[in-house]
């Protein structure tokens, strides 16, 4: 086997291995040690949890909210964030005015409006799409607007010498350079809006998976909220697998695409 | 000023535009400002260059060369001074003539080749700008990456390519659009010295096979004697013509003229003159 493909395979062996060896360790020490599941429950407990809400079909309408209100408030979130990204970018006065109350907005702790958005929004899905959207926004908005300016000087100035129009410049140049920018801010934004559907939920609602874990914390049912984290967890890693899927279709040339598959060293 | 240039070659122009020739620089200047106050970057240039000739432009760091080929490609606007390609004038004030500036082809010191496009999507690139179909814009990048030597790479993306395939891929795209005046900054500069001899010897034959006329800026001598018919000597501050030298020998040339005699007094008479500068 060759070295490049002996560490391409190695992680597929190697994070299924690890998975189990904590596993065990985790179910041997609780066992062993005796301890009370109410605080710390086994693996084998949790499981079983899971076996448990899985055959709930509120469970699944709980996941389909939060799936909702996530993807949603992304959507939203990278719509606004490329068209004001944009804007910024390209008009600098209006960027360089705006700065400071970019930079004191970002730093407002978003998570600690949602009772004021469940106010205004009520306790439905609208309240958490919100703060997901405010969450999510910020990373793709920053990232674009650092890839408007990120554009090459001599690849302008080719385009430049071929008399480009400015169509034609944002076509075949501007909006190409753009792309890997968009996707790391997406990257971001994407586990942003998990966190921020799950605080909605936590903090004022009474559906979705962030609420099953207050009301298994309140049932003082360790298992399940381990379960629900677990299902939480799972979500989390499908949209981002979406995402990084995405962007590997969209900028196969982009060297953090190719750069994984070729270098793996 | 020298314009004893050889004669023009037969390029198959229509005998209306015979006698005017290929790029005609009158009195142009180039003035920044600075901090410190004017600074002129390029004073009173009076060049002219005629169809089918290799004109380079040397000097050191700093002489200018680099803006006034920057001027002569729609780059940057002189402060002074008229620039006309085939009798028509490039630029009105700071604007450029859109139709002027479709007759060059602009080759850079990087080959800013798109990353996300193949080797043949870069080379069509300007055909696609000019609204060329794309069969027919796919079929002439394909002869061009031939012509520059890139056949079987058509479908590879510029970083499946080392640098000199790369400038070979810039040269080719500067082709695409026919140009009648092909201007090139120091596009071997990032090179290595073996893989430039190579480029230099290519770039030979590409320019007799399509009978272009050139610009070519470099600060490295041997190369400038080794391609251009004419030789142009810019000195700094004010950049401006110091002198212009013929270059007498026969074309092609190959690399053995590098150790012929009358080639290196050339060289070192240059070396002799950019040396005294200071």
């Amino acid at each position: 086997m060759s070295r490049e493909k002996f560490f391409r395979l190695l992680p597929w062996v190697t994070t299924p291995l690890l998975i189990v060896v904590i596993i065990v360790v985790w179910e041997a020490v609780c066992r062993l040690a005796n301890v009370n599941p109410l605080i710390f429950p086994p693996p084998s407990m949790i499981w079983d949890a899971t076996l448990v809400l899985l055959a709930q079909p509120t469970t699944w309408e709980a996941a389909g909210i939060t799936t909702i209100e996530t993807v949603v408030g992304f959507v939203i979130a990278v719509a606004l964030g490329v068209v004001i990204g944009v804007v910024l970018g390209k008009i600098t006065w209006l960027e360089i005015s705006l700065r400071p109350l970019i930079v004191i907005s970002q730093v407002v702790p978003k998570v600690a409006f949602i009772p004021l958005f469940v106010i205004w929004f009520g306790f439905g899905m609208t309240s958490k799409i919100v703060l997901v959207v405010l969450l999510a926004f910020f990373p793709v908005m920053l990232n674009v607007l650092l890839g408007v300016r990120s554009v090459e000087r001599g690849q302008r100035e080719v385009m430049a010498s071929l008399n480009a129009t400015k169509w034609q410049t944002f076509r075949h140049l501007e909006i190409k350079s753009l792309l890997p920018y968009l996707f790391a801010g997406m990257e971001i934004a994407i586990v942003m809006s998990v966190i921020g559907a799950i605080v909605g939920e936590y903090l004022g609602g009474n559906e979705g998976l962030g609420y099953l874990v207050v009301r298994a914390m309140n049932a003082l049912d360790a298992p399940q909220m381990f379960a629900v984290i677990g299902l939480l967890s799972l979500l989390g890693l499908i949209l981002y697998f979406v995402v990084n899927e995405a962007k590997r279709f969209v900028i196969p040339w982009h060297e953090s695409v190719y750069g994984q598959r070729e270098n793996v060293l | 000023m020298d314009i004893n240039a050889p004669a023009p070659s037969p390029t198959g122009d229509s005998p209306a535009t015979v006698g005017v020739p290929r790029l005609a620089i009158d009195g142009v200047g180039r003035d920044f400002r600075t901090k410190a106050g004017i600074t002129h970057a390029v004073s009173n240039v009076n060049l002219t260059i005629h169809r089918g000739e290799f004109v380079a432009l040397i000097g050191r760091s700093g002489c200018g060369k680099t803006t006034l080929l920057r001027m002569i490609g729609g780059l940057l606007a002189p402060t002074a001074g008229s620039i006309e390609v085939d009798g028509r004038s490039l630029w009105s004030g700071s604007q450029v003539d859109a139709s002027v500036i479709t007759k060059l082809g602009f080759v850079f010191q990087e080959s800013n080749l798109f990353p996300w496009y193949t080797v043949l999507d870069n080379i069509a690139l300007p055909l696609e700008l000019r609204g060329v179909g794309k069969r027919e814009r796919r079929a002439r990048a394909a002869e061009l990456a031939a012509l520059v030597g890139l056949a079987g790479f058509e479908k590879s993306y510029p970083r499946e390519l080392s640098g000199g395939m790369r400038q070979r891929a810039s040269i080719a795209r500067a082709l695409s659009t026919e140009p009648e005046l092909l201007l090139m900054d120091e596009p071997f500069g990032a090179l290595d010295a073996l893989t430039r001899e190579r480029m230099n010897l290519e770039l030979q034959r590409i320019v007799l096979e399509t009978r272009a006329t050139v610009v070519f800026v470099t600060h490295d001598i041997p190369e400038a004697v080794f391609l251009a018919d004419r030789v142009v000597h810019l000195t700094p501050r004010p950049g401006r013509i110091r002198q212009i030298v013929d270059i007498p020998f026969g074309k092609p040339r190959g690399v053995d003229l590098q150790t012929d005699g009358a080639f290196n007094d050339i060289v070192r008479n240059l070396r002799h003159d950019l040396d005294e500068e200071d």
